[in-house]
């Protein structure tokens, strides 16, 4: 089976702490000139920041709506406090934006109403994705610890749920009640002072032999090299994936969303493509071995990949 | 612990073939004792294993698809094992009766392993789980080690828990 | 409240059982379950003694399914759920809702936990579980502090099942890709982290290296003790300065706090270790059982004796303290 209708761009939830002018001419940014479908907005990583962005949300969704953008709501990855549940309470109460749950409790207070499963839900196989669906799921964006054998699979057995796969961006690989960015500034997480703030890109973890490994991003750990999907495109596009997921970094992301719309619209090829997303987004190499069933850090040529592929 | 030095010396002249002999009887007693000891191994069983006590001057090289168990004098050169560990007698015996956590095996710097690391813990899990006792296990021998052995294994268990040292995950 | 033991082979089965363990739970011997280890777990035959031998001095058997099912291979944890449940294990302890759901529709008699491997950190994610799939039980993951769990406690419909002692994830559990992306190798896909095949030491000068993949995750000077280079308690490199970035080498212990997680409602402590060997098993669940029967007075000095057993060995109360955080 075959859906070969070209995937839309959604744009991911921004996971660094911006300031809030900076979040907001993002967004702006995003509306005017990004071929994007879908954004995905919302404080995901930590309830602590969620101020900084909170006066300029109704002009952010404003912004994009009139841009003809869907906008989605994203939920709290890690939810323990009470305030915490109120707030996803509240959001799911009072919101007339579809949700993008990243937790249990969202999931749980959705039932029954259309919703979308972000990428730190864990959906490994299709009775999972079904039975989320069964419960109002829509769209799910599917973890990036996924390799695409697994993502065929997903997506062939479970036909009635819209599927996403996280395509560019820093990989969210963990998330915990201490936050070692708070940490390695002398400070910890109840008395923060938003540090992580300095960091909008994350801040590097090195090994002791100065190799670049990781980057630390408030209580969230993600990968010091970029997913970077492209020449593994028209696979997914074979298979039936319905949307790519672009995580935003501190980069030009309007250039970024053009590459890989391109691309998809076979009007660029991937090769070029990966030299030209290695200029855009210097900071970070590029990586796809989850994609591989490598490990994640890894990357995996595309001669290689494509020698016995269906593109 | 150290093995006593006075015991140590006289194996640098007693004949490797006697010293293979000796250990090959007590190898042969343990399998008698548990025959599916090296069944956990699963894909492990085709490796081979060096066991190099740091206070003796000999190696012993186990192949569980033998199964079989050979003794060389040091320095044994390393490509004799796919996976070696090293420490003080005590602490190898420890292991063996299956009395010493994958823990202190890979944590404490008296105890060393090179090599295959998942074939060694998988040895060792096969060890922790074939409930080998040795004093009981070797009662049934006769001969110059056995008194030797049991008066070594009761002290062992002692030793083995206080070399917990720190935990995995 | 019980206290739940861990057990990777039949022989430290035996040994937890025979310390007094309220339960104990296993695996089987695959990637059903996130102590994948090479030559630990157990087989269906050994299971099948084991619950046997447990019902005979009236313990518990909790088998653990905690990992998740990899598209196409439901087979392989479907089957494993339907062996333990003809073996009559006293609970399953899942992470993956898919078989959450197989389990609760197929076998809806059989007790079902969730594992710490779901995350389930709040009043309305526990809901959830319960709701959907009738869990009995929740094993909170390791991010809350005890007044966190006081709090959720009268709001939910289940029991609760908390760790007390053993090794501490830094990181929500279930929710972390930290050793596959250095190594390929899960915990939630694989049921391993940081796994032994990955591991290298190497001596360079009076240094001992450990690595990890092709990283290095620690660099010991002479003296000081090695540790396994397990990814989320390395040394590593932050602006120049070299720091255990998210968590000391240390292990959880707040056996401490007893009184106060069974004031907030917990029924069952769980000790973690099912790679550990049996005899650090026997140990810990036989001083534990017993600081469980005593007065707070008479527990101090056995868990004092504990903490003497793993010398050297740093302990923290971890989330659990709030200044952790």
């Amino acid at each position: 089976m075959s859906r070969t209708a070209s995937p839309s761009l959604t744009m991911g939830p921004v996971y660094y702490l911006w300031d809030g002018p900076k979040w907001r001419d993002f967004h702006f940014r995003i509306a005017d000139e990004a071929p994007v479908d879908r954004v995905v907005i919302g404080e995901t990583v930590c309830s602590k920041r969620q101020h900084f962005i909170e006066p300029h949300i109704a002009e952010v969704i404003e912004r994009l709506e009139a841009a003809g953008k869907t906008v989605v709501l994203s939920t709290l990855s890690l939810v323990t406090l009470e305030r915490e549940s109120r707030q996803i309470r509240e959001l799911v109460a009072d919101s007339e934006h579809l949700i993008e749950a990243n937790d249990l409790s969202a999931l749980g207070l959705l039932n029954g109403r259309p919703h979308s499963i972000g990428p730190l839900v864990n959906v490994y196989n299709a009775p999972t994705a079904r039975l989320l669906a069964g419960r109002g799921a829509t769209s799910i964006c599917l973890p990036p610890e996924l390799p695409f054998t697994s993502v065929e699979k997903i997506v062939a057995e479970a036909p009635a749920i819209a599927f996403e796969v996280f395509a560019f961006g820093r990989m969210p690989l963990a998330t915990s009640a201490r936050c070692a960015h708070a940490r390695s500034k002398g400070r910890i997480k109840d008395n923060c002072q938003f540090v992580c703030g300095e960091d909008p890109d994350g801040l590097p973890v090195k090994t002791l032999d100065r190799q670049s490994f990781l980057a630390l991003n408030g209580v969230q750990t993600v990968s010091h090299t970029c997913q970077a999907l492209l020449g593994e495109l028209a696979g997914l596009t074979a298979c039936g994936i319905s949307a790519i997921r672009l995580s935003p970094q501190d980069c030009d992301m309007v250039a970024v969303a053009r590459l890989y719309r391109a691309v998809l619209d076979n009007a660029l090829d991937a090769d070029e493509a990966i030299m030209q997303l290695r200029e855009i987004y210097p900071a970070a190499p590029l990586s796809n071995g989850f994609h591989h069933a490598r490990e994640g850090a890894a990357w995996v040529a595309r001669a290689r990949d494509t020698a016995h592929g269906q593109a | 612990m150290e093995f006593p030095r006075l015991l140590a010396v006289p194996l640098n002249y007693m004949p490797l073939a006697a010293i293979e002999r000796a250990t090959g009887l007590l190898f042969t007693r343990v399998l008698k004792e548990h025959p599916d000891l090296f069944e956990r191994l699963g894909e492990y069983r085709a490796k081979r294993f060096a066991f190099l006590p740091s206070d003796l001057p000999l190696a012993f090289i186990v192949e569980p698809a033998g199964p079989s168990i050979r003794v060389i004098r040091k320095p044994a050169t390393q490509d004799l094992a796919d996976a070696s560990v090293e420490g003080p007698l005590f602490l190898l015996l420890a292991l063996l009766e299956g009395r010493c956590d994958a823990d202190a095996l890979f944590f404490s710097r008296d105890l060393s392993v090179t090599g295959d690391m998942e074939a060694m813990l998988a040895m060792r899990n096969a060890l922790d789980g074939a409930d080998i006792d040795l004093p009981r296990d070797l009662s049934k021998l006769a001969g110059p080690l056995a008194p030797l052995f049991g008066r070594m294994a009761q002290d062992v268990r002692r030793r083995a828990l206080n070399n917990e040292t720190s935990s995995w995950n | 409240m019980e206290l739940i033991c861990p057990a990777g082979t039949p022989a430290a089965f035996r040994e937890a059982v025979d310390a007094g363990a309220d339960a104990v739970y296993c695996g089987f011997r695959d990637e059903t379950n996130a102590r994948n280890f090479p030559g630990l777990n157990f087989s269906r035959d050994e299971l099948r003694d084991a619950i046997a031998y447990a019902r005979r001095h009236g313990t518990q058997t909790f088998v653990a399914l905690n990992t998740f099912m990899r598209a196409g291979d439901e087979e392989i944890w479907y089957r494993a759920a339907a062996d333990a449940v003809a073996l009559r294990a006293d609970a399953l302890i899942l992470a993956d809702f898919g078989l959450m759901a197989h389990v609760a529709e197929r076998y809806p008699e059989q007790r079902l936990h969730v594992s710490v491997q779901a995350s389930a950190s709040n009043v309305d994610a526990i809901n959830f579980l319960v709701d959907a799939f009738h869990a009995r039980r929740v094993v909170l993951p390791r991010t809350l502090t005890i007044a966190d769990i006081a709090r959720i406690a009268p709001k939910i419909r289940c029991e609760i099942e908390v760790f007390v002692f053993g090794g501490l994830c830094v990181m929500a559990e279930g929710r972390c890709s930290l050793s596959s992306y250095a190594t390929g190798k899960s915990p939630n896909m694989n049921g391993v982290c940081s796994p032994a095949s990955h591991v290298r030491y190497r001596q360079e000068g009076k240094e001992l290296v450990s690595e990890l993949g092709n990283y290095t995750i620690n660099r010991f000077p002479a003296g000081e003790a090695a540790g396994y280079p397990t990814l989320c308690k390395g040394r590593f490199d932050i602006a120049d300065s070299p720091a255990y970035a998210f968590e000391d080498p240390v292990s959880l212990d707040v056996m401490g706090e007893i009184d106060a997680l069974s004031a907030a409602g917990v029924s069952a402590l769980k000790i973690e270790g099912r790679q550990r060997g049996k005899a650090y098993v026997a140990e810990v669940v036989s001083t534990l059982k017993k600081a469980l029967s005593v007065s707070p007075a008479q527990r101090a000095p056995l868990l004092a004796r504990l903490r003497g057993l793993s010398e050297g060995q740093k302990t923290t109360s971890g989330a659990y303290e709030k200044r952790w955080r």
